[in-house]
């Protein structure tokens, strides 16, 4: 008994020596510090796939796989999501029945400011997607909103998407405590665990980006949101970044939320900002 | 070890539930249970689908008549609405192990 | 409305390869709709690229083509600012043609 006791305390204090010297940043965890996670969450990749351009990690599973990347290549010639962007470019173009168009809500006339998506809106105290103001466009304009999933939204934001293409992320995190907290929440949602399967997306897109699930090849989370939206082939058809956080959640085993749910949004504007600098590729292809 | 097997089986028989089938009462209080587990798990936003179907699995087979199936699904829907709120409580802290910093 | 082929066709030398891309559902018949109700099966049954008079490319399609097919082959024996044309067919007897010059 007495030599169990002694091993008791020693491991137990072993384990306080190991806690207090790996864990420095737990003193000072209270302090949200966007910039330095999302230069350690750059590094982190930069390292892990020393041979990947910067550039191409936003094109997902292609960075991860010669063979796949050169298929990938070859269709861009004529990419699957060509039908829903000629279609998004129409629906761009033509007025709401009130006479106004979609240049009238957004900056520069809605051209090339996917990049500046999400943004946190200080005067609701939210995070607001490209979706979101979309549909908050066409209500405001008299029109019933598209759904978040299905392929109009898609569609517009395809459009958009393609007029920013080669644009660097430029997310900005006002100094604002609510807009850190959103942040924070974000990364919060990214890395926890859920569903009956218990993954968290960081399980798959940090610590197994290049590997396969089933048949299908991982990408890495950085620069995960840079090609949204995506036509994907397991869908035959567009999604949007709502449409993937719904059907993830749904493939783990978790009931998920509701399309713009607040941690959707958060969690959108973490992954965004995390991949400033590197440069829009949407509209997608994937698997 | 030897001499406490046999005596952890006799316990495990004395404390084993009753071997007679099911009524609508077992059924209704193994619902109830359930359903409180699962609105709890649901509250929390980190709600299973496997919970929420084996829930609805537990009502289509009361409303069968087969009560035994019903109480064991409704048990069953308890058991996973509970780890799902482990998984939200437990994670709370949890997820920060897996931040890259 | 517009045409349901897009195709590119680039000659280098003797060869040509084609690239296409097909708007069309290639509904398999097994999906059901949102009210629970089977989708009928609505698939192209043949595609054809033809050149110079001749069949370069024929393709006998079933409901396994994914929606909006992505066709991609070479082909001899033609040159640059010949005509090849797409055409196919579905099973609901709707059909469409699109002519592009090789270039």
């Amino acid at each position: 008994m007495k030599t169990r006791t002694s091993i008791l305390l020693g491991s137990l204090s072993a384990a306080l020596v190991a806690l207090a010297l790996t864990s420095p940043r737990v003193v000072a965890a209270d302090k949200v510090d966007p910039v330095a996670d999302a230069k350690a969450f750059q590094n982190f990749f930069f390292q892990k796939f020393p041979n990947v351009k910067h550039e191409d990690f936003v094109n997902g599973p292609y960075s991860m796989n010669e063979d796949m990347k050169r298929q990938w290549q070859e269709k861009e010639e004529f990419p699957p999501y060509e039908f829903a962007l000629d279609a998004g470019k129409e629906m761009f173009a033509t007025p709401f029945k009130n006479g106004k168009t979609y240049a009238d809500c957004f900056p520069n006339g809605g051209i090339g400011i996917r990049q500046n998506y999400p943004y946190f809106d200080e005067r609701e105290g939210k995070v607001v997607t490209l979706e979101l103001a979309l549909n908050r466009c066409r209500e405001a304009n008299g029109e019933a909103p598209y759904s978040y999933v299905k392929d109009e939204m898609a569609s517009l934001t395809a459009y958009m998407a393609f007029t920013s293409r080669g644009k660097p992320m430029d997310i900005k995190i006002p100094d604002d405590p609510r807009a850190l907290a959103a942040f924070e929440n974000g990364k919060r949602y990214f890395y926890t665990r859920r569903g009956q399967m218990n993954f968290s997306c960081a399980g798959c897109h940090v610590q197994s980006p290049g590997e396969r699930i089933r048949a299908e090849t991982l990408a890495p989370a950085l620069g995960i949101l840079n090609a949204m939206p995506i036509y994907r082939s397991e869908w035959s058809g567009m999604g949007t970044t709502s449409r993937r956080f719904v059907t993830c959640n749904s493939q783990t085993r978790a009931v998920p939320l509701e399309p713009q749910a607040d941690e959707y949004r958060d969690v959108e504007y973490f992954l965004s900002y995390v991949a400033n600098g590197l440069p829009i590729s949407g509209p997608g292809a994937r698997p | 070890m030897k001499r406490s097997l046999p005596l952890a089986m006799l316990l495990a028989l004395s404390l084993a539930p009753a071997a007679r089938a099911a009524n609508e009462a077992d059924y209704k209080a193994a619902y109830a249970a359930a359903e409180a587990a699962s609105k709890e798990a649901a509250g929390m936003r980190n709600q299973w689908t496997v919970t929420v179907s084996t829930l609805a699995a537990a009502k289509k087979a009361a409303d069968g008549g087969d009560f035994d199936r019903a109480v064991a699904a409704a048990q069953e829907a308890e058991a996973l609405a509970k780890a799902s709120i482990f998984q939200a409580t437990s994670e709370k802290d949890a997820w920060k192990a897996m931040e890259i910093r | 409305m517009a045409s349901s082929i897009r195709v590119r066709a680039t000659a280098n030398g003797d060869i040509t390869e084609v690239q296409a891309l097909i708007q069309h559902p290639m509904d398999t018949g097994f999906v059901k709709d949102a009210k629970g109700e089977l989708i009928p099966a609505h698939y192209i049954q043949q595609l054809k690229f033809e050149c110079n008079g001749k069949d370069v490319f024929v393709a006998d399609w079933g409901t396994a083509v994914s929606k909006d097919p992505y066709v991609k082959f070479s082909f001899k024996g033609a040159k640059k600012g010949d005509d090849l044309k797409v055409s196919w067919t579905d099973n609901k007897g709707a059909s469409d043609t699109t002519t592009a010059k090789i270039s």
